[in-house]
């Protein structure tokens, strides 16, 4: 039955239900169990911010803490992805990718391309994206277009905790690796979410409001954002369609195309850098299939192209909120 | 003061998760004069689009609530008051409404779906009313005990309604032991066992009608009476492009004009209906029931069980309900009972019971006496 369960339950619970279904699921990364010399009992710390806690009580020893070395224990999980396993590494924070991009991007992502066909890569990279942690310009980047950039990567970013639990079961069973970002901003938010497994499939947006006068596209955080703003709107009678993308890579441009077919107007919204983001790519695509339909020209609302502040009066300032949001759709609807 | 005369027309609640609707649109004026099942307005929720028809007859004085407008569940929508109520009477009465505190917090709404372990497995079900017969209503193909949400509470008032999930369906267990419908009257006998109902009063739509044949076959002694709706088992025919598109679909783009075909009014899919129906197709195990189901009960397109000789033979009192306008199972397999009442309801597609849910109601009531 469906009850209401936060983000990180949600998450828990499809590592449980996966590792319980396939002998094969492992989970790996820093303080995942509890940290170094932990009996694993259920007061072990389970990961930096708690979402693996439990786990290693129910499922042992295929959960487990690695050194503090990204791009080892990187390395190991999508080199024991290659071997039969299906791990699920634990990244703390995407910001701390860098140390294993060639793992990643060289290797991870072009195994089944560079092998014909012959070699999969079932790994599920997790991380913590976004801003609003007061966690400073290291812990708190969105970096997925980075991950959307590289051919043969996909990538997913949740919303909501129903759509959390789908996409990582999804990613899991998936056949190639998933770079998996948690918005560490919504852990604690909660939806309906049946106790069952399920999936929610790779490209396919969720239309969470409908509307006929503007178009705005998101994922993450910026949903909520983008509905705070709809509602806004609403009463001065501007209706907006939200799209939530889910996953960034595969993308469903159908989706956003045949929205802006009906509303022409599109207004992007992404909580990362502006420069060859999700916003502009979205942007660009639209204006090329859709241009005819546009009443107005696309408007994206990004974070600027600057680090995130460690000052919460900036950090705050840095992450688009409903009301630029809002502002970016009226700018649209202007005669 | 003539209050006692006036009645209202209220915000409908349907199902727990309602606390408001959106009145679309009227449908009479005033002044009309309105009988009992006439559709009145549509309302529109998150979930359901439908219109809504009179529980009471009477003159349409006053239309309180405004098209286009959002109410709370039993918001004062509307006035029904015969000539002689003045219209000061019907101001002070609009005036001295008040929507009842809601009754049913979360904690009540948790309680109304229950679970029964059986021996098929948990089954997920919904009881409403106190006393009276018994009476177990049995979804179709692909759907859940919420294709009764128009009905449930409407019956509740003279019979014990019990409204559960097949399994494989809604939120019962997804392993089915048997695809065929021997093995879905097995689980149907199961429930009424687990709920401790001897016998009671089956109403089945579509597979779910054939489910209560089938026990009728199997264990009449169980069963006071029958009623089939847009029932399955009655011909060979059926619609093969709504079943393989609805085991097929993967995607909303898919989904949706499949569900076409279940309404005679286009305009009751909903998004969050073509949703919600995703979201069950993508929980494990229920692609492997939907297909194994369809494989057993509808192999080449054609239904394997006809099933009208024995209920016919079995000589149970049966109430028989077709949409005119069905364009999943023909309304013409109804005459394959010779020994049953046929009820044809004008305009009505597949789910009859959700489109023409006053008049499907009340040919039930009036059927279980």
């Amino acid at each position: 039955m469906a009850r209401n369960l936060s983000m990180k339950d949600a998450i828990n619970e499809a590592l449980d239900q996966e590792m319980t279904r396939d002998p094969t699921v492992i989970v790996m990364g820093e303080d995942i169990v509890g940290g170094s010399g932990s009996p694993g009992e259920d007061d072990a710390w389970g990961g930096v911010l708690g979402v693996t806690k439990g786990l290693h009580a129910k499922h042992g020893d295929r959960l487990m803490d690695t050194p503090l070395s990204e791009s080892a224990y990187i390395g190991a999980a999508i080199g024991a992805a290659t071997c039969g396993l299906r791990p699920v590494a634990e990244l703390m924070f995407l910001d701390f990718m860098g140390v294993c991009f060639d793992q990643i991007f060289n290797q991870a992502a072009k195994f089944r391309y560079m092998f014909g066909g012959k070699a999969e890569t079932p790994v599920t990279i997790r991380a913590m994206v976004g801003a609003g942690f007061r966690a400073a310009a290291q812990h708190s980047q969105m970096l997925t277009p980075i991950f959307t950039h590289v051919p043969g990567l996909k990538v997913v970013c949740a919303s909501n905790a129903y759509d959390a639990k789908g996409l990582l079961i999804q990613s899991i069973r998936d056949n190639d690796p998933v770079i998996f970002c948690e918005h560490k901003n919504l852990y604690g938010h909660e939806s309906d979410v049946p106790e069952e497994s399920y999936t929610v499939p790779f490209g396919e947006a969720n239309i969470v409001r409908e509307g006929s006068d503007a178009t705005i596209v998101g994922y993450g955080l910026m949903v909520h954002r983008a509905s705070e703003a709809a509602e806004t709107l609403a009463g001065e009678g501007i209706q907006c369609e939200i799209v939530d993308l889910r996953t960034l890579s595969p993308i469903d441009t159908d989706t956003v195309v045949e929205s802006v077919e009906n509303t022409g107007r599109l207004v992007c919204v992404d909580e990362a850098n502006p420069r060859c983001s999700i916003a502009s790519d979205i942007a660009a695509t639209v204006s090329q299939e859709a241009f005819g339909s546009l009443k107005a020209a696309p408007q994206l609302v990004t974070a600027p192209h600057t680090p995130v502040p460690f000052s919460p009066a900036l950090e705050d300032l840095y992450i688009p909120s409903a009301e630029s949001i809002a502002d970016a759709v009226r700018k649209t609807m202007a005669p | 003061m003539s209050e006692v005369n006036i009645t209202p027309v209220l915000m409908p609640k349907w199902g727990l998760s309602m606390s408001e609707g959106v009145l679309v649109d009227w449908l009479v004026d005033e002044g009309a004069e309105i009988a009992v099942g006439d559709e009145i307005m549509e309302v529109e929720t998150d979930k359901i689009a439908s219109a809504v028809e009179a529980a009471d007859a009477g003159i349409l004085r006053r239309r309180v609530g405004a098209a286009g407008e959002t109410y709370p569940v039993r918001a004062l929508l509307g006035v029904l008051a015969p000539p002689e109520v003045s219209d000061d009477d019907i101001d002070a009465y609009i005036a001295a409404y008040e929507v009842p505190a809601d009754e049913g917090d979360e904690e009540a709404a948790a309680a109304a779906y229950e679970f029964a372990d059986t021996a098929a497995g948990r089954l997920r079900y919904a009881h409403r009313g106190d006393g009276g017969p018994a009476l177990v209503l049995i979804h179709g193909f692909g759907g859940d005990l919420d294709n009764w949400l128009f009905n449930i509470d409407a019956l509740a008032e003279r019979a014990r309604v019990f409204a559960f999930d097949l399994p494989g369906h809604g939120q019962s267990t997804k392993q089915l032991a048997d695809p065929s419908l021997a093995g879905l009257a097995d689980a149907l006998q199961a429930f009424m066992d687990a709920a401790d109902i001897d016998s009671a009063h089956l109403v089945g739509h579509s597979m779910g009608a054939a489910v209560a044949a089938q026990l009728a076959c199997d264990a009449p002694e169980r069963i006071q009476s029958l009623t089939l709706i847009s029932a399955a088992g009655l011909g060979p025919e059926i619609n093969s492009d709504y079943i393989d598109g609805f085991v097929g679909a993967a995607s909303r783009r898919e989904l949706k004009p499949v569900l076409l075909n279940l309404f005679a009014d286009s305009e009751l899919v909903t998004r969050s209906m073509v949703d919600d129906l995703l979201k069950y197709k993508r929980i494990d195990g229920v692609q492997e029931a939907l297909s194994s189901l369809a494989e057993s009960l509808f192999p080449g397109g054609e239904q394997s069980a006809q099933l009208a000789g024995q209920i016919d033979a079995s000589e149970l009192n049966t109430l028989v309900i077709w949409g005119s306008d069905d364009a999943v199972i023909p309304a013409a397999h109804a005459q394959a009972l010779n020994g049953a009442t046929r009820e044809i309801i004008d305009g009505a597609g597949h789910m009859v019971q959700m489109e023409k849910a006053s008049a499907v109601n009340a040919l039930i009531l009036a059927h279980i006496g």
